[in-house]
């Protein structure tokens, strides 16, 4: 006999991916190239690396909004060094050591003064931002300037083939998987998020994690900021008005991994981004309006939440304070 | 001409000459009033002039800016600015509480055609005369100054048609934000041309949001699918770095036409028409839309005409900026320079 099948949300969410990849393969010209793939993949590898960051937080227990701030401003701040006079090597360790110390007040913020994550890292994002805005950035769109030759290989290169971004989503997947996995910390982060203070009980510093959560989300997002100005030769730091951090929750929710914390993992990303992937990909492909676009996304994402309330409904055994 | 004749009006103009000579200096010791300048600088000292637009920290609003400060300050004139920072209610609040501190006029740049509207008519009623740059409202006020988007559209669409000639005759349009009134009458000059070439198709036209990120996914996604394309309009050259570099990418620089526009700064257009990136980039000069706003709000305030009296319009002169032109001095202007002069 078969074992009945139980269908989680990341299950549901691939077999969705699944399908659609199938529908869009068969009918739509030219979506199953080999190039057309790795398009694919290029286009959301910034959104991925996102996911991975906001997934470490999210699975810790707390969310980070300030994320677009991080992937806008150090970057950015890289570009306008670089355009004042200053080497490229020396601006990114400036940048580098903004986004460290960007981290640390986070983590302080929520771990020490006990600031909900929801509201610090809100007001840090917009702190951030402002201080990009009013501060450090002479234009919103900061432009390219000589100094920086060699640098767009990050976001334009490719390696036997395979764009950069690619490689780097990549790469950061097998990063966050083992050290999620296969450390200590990691296994620390499940137990942080699946019960704070049975953690605390069993001798797990937890507010040393928590600190630990929000550096490493800060760096990863300097790292998808680095390749998104990579790619697109210049640093629109305004992106941070746009709707984009919808979009990394929605990856990493989609994919399973629970706004409660505790569940979920590195492929729940995957999943979510490659959902995300075909969809924005079909749809160009077939020269959809934008406002048909955003429909079928609606569309695509209640039907996986719907299916998701009626194959595992909650009760009070499933359901976790602080689920939202 | 005989030499007696010339004799005679050498002599003629040295008589005329010792007469005025000696008329001359009873002129030079008195001065002569002009009787203009007195009202003239009278009208405009201690006025205010205040500026709303959609967001400071680009080149187009921070160039347009310096210029009216330069030109105005020096006659006594105040230039306030209330930054709407994208959000259209701020920009709406900030042009609430202005019409109630009644400056002497207001430069507005509108986010679309219909949320000021009914405020700038409400302001112009109030005595504040409302100019209004590049991106106008469903209201006409007293001024509109700005690039004729219809046009651009049209001359953006024709050079990508005149390239493509014996070619693919396949095009893609990365249009702007849905919203903005500039993307929709551009995509209208598309449009124009598109119905006189039926040969040419349009194999992808889709809205960007003025992102580089997004210009650049769409353009990679279309150029994989049709690697044949040859030519792009984009609607916004700070969005359209995004098309290039996806242009660039798929090794189709110098094969694939890409035309834009924007506000001719330096950076912005000329570089990167240089670097092959855009093959051409329609400015319309923020330094001159500057210069023309200033000139109006001299005009309109030394006339003692009341705000909607006269209504009128004055389209910037575009500069295409290609290979042959971005080399050239005076093409392009520089942010840094306009706000240091």
């Amino acid at each position: 006999m078969l074992k009945p099948l139980r269908l989680t949300q990341q299950g549901i969410v691939f077999a969705i991916f699944v399908v659609l990849f199938g529908v869009f393969a068969v009918f739509l010209h030219g979506f199953l190239s080999a190039a057309n793939m790795l398009n694919l993949l290029q286009n959301v590898a910034v959104l991925g690396i996102l996911g991975l960051a906001m997934a470490i937080v999210v699975i810790g227990r707390g969310i980070d909004l300030s994320l677009i701030a991080v992937l806008a401003v150090p970057s950015g701040l890289v570009l306008q060094l670089v355009q004042d006079g200053d080497s490229f090597w020396h601006s990114l360790l400036l940048s580098a050591l903004l986004t460290l110390a960007f981290g640390l007040i986070n983590g302080w913020l929520i771990a020490y003064a006990e600031v909900p994550s929801l509201y610090a890292t809100l007001a840090s994002g917009l702190f951030l931002a402002g201080l990009g805005q009013a501060a450090l950035f002479k234009l919103d769109v900061v432009q390219w300037s000589p100094g920086l030759e060699g640098f767009q290989f990050l976001g334009q290169g490719n390696l036997l083939g395979v764009p950069m971004p690619i490689i780097v989503f990549a790469a950061t997947c097998l990063v966050v998987a083992f050290f999620l996995r296969r450390t200590r910390l990691g296994a620390f982060i499940y137990a942080l998020g699946d019960n704070p203070f049975a953690a605390r009980t069993s001798g797990i510093p937890t507010r040393p994690l928590v600190v630990i959560k929000y550096v490493l989300a800060a760096m990863i997002g300097l790292l998808a900021g680095l390749v998104l100005v990579a790619s697109v030769n210049s640093g629109p730091t305004r992106i941070y008005n746009s709707t984009l951090i919808y979009d990394v929750i929605l990856v990493v929710v989609l994919g399973g991994i629970g706004l409660a914390g505790g569940r979920g993992g590195v492929l729940s990303v995957v999943i979510g981004t490659l959902l995300i992937g075909t969809m924005l990909n079909a749809m160009t492909i077939m020269d959809m309006s934008y406002s048909a676009q955003n429909l079928v996304k609606g569309v695509v994402l209640l039907v996986a939440v719907i299916a998701d309330s009626f194959l595992n409904p909650r009760n009070e055994e499933t359901a976790q304070q602080g689920d939202i | 001409m005989t030499l007696s004749k010339m004799t005679k009006w050498l002599c003629g103009i040295a008589a005329a000459s010792a007469l005025l000579g000696a008329a001359a200096p009873a002129f030079a010791q008195k001065g002569l009033e002009e009787p203009f300048q007195g009202p003239f600088k009278a009208a405009l000292a201690g006025k205010t002039v205040a500026y709303v637009p959609v967001a400071m920290n680009f080149d187009l609003t921070e160039g347009w800016f310096a210029v009216l400060k330069h030109q105005l300050e020096p006659y006594g004139m105040k230039v306030v600015v209330r930054d709407a920072n994208w959000s259209t209610n701020a920009g709406a609040q900030a042009l609430t509480t202005l019409i109630g501190e009644k400056p002497a006029a207001i430069v507005v740049h509108n986010p679309d055609v219909q949320t000021y509207a009914k405020l700038i008519q409400r302001a112009e009623k109030e005595g504040i005369f409302i100019i209004q740059i590049n991106m106008g409202s469903a209201f006409r006020s007293t001024a509109f100054v700005g690039a004729n988007w219809i046009e651009i559209g049209e001359r953006d669409t024709e050079a990508v048609v005149n390239y493509c000639k014996g070619k693919s005759n396949k095009i893609a349009v990365v249009q702007g934000a849905l919203s903005a009134a500039a993307s929709a009458y551009t995509l209208k000059g598309v449009e124009n041309v598109l119905a006189k070439n039926p040969d040419v198709k349009v194999v992808s036209s889709q809205a960007a949001d003025w992102d580089a990120a997004k210009a650049k996914a769409i353009t990679q996604t279309v150029l994989k699918q049709h690697p044949d394309l040859c030519g792009i309009v984009g609607f916004w050259d700070g969005m359209d770095i995004g098309t290039a570099a996806a242009v660039k990418e798929a090794g189709l620089t110098g094969k694939v036409f890409v035309a834009t526009s924007g506000g001719g700064e330096q950076k912005g257009a000329c570089d990167l028409v240089k670097s092959g990136a855009f093959d051409l980039d329609l400015s319309y000069d923020v330094p001159t839309q500057g210069s023309d706003m200033a000139a109006l709000i001299k005009w309109l305030l030394s006339s003692g005409m009341k705000p909607g009296q006269v209504k009128g319009s004055v389209y910037t002169t575009l500069i295409p900026v290609t290979k042959d032109t971005a080399g050239k001095d005076g093409t392009c202007w520089k942010l840094e320079q306009v706000k240091g002069s």
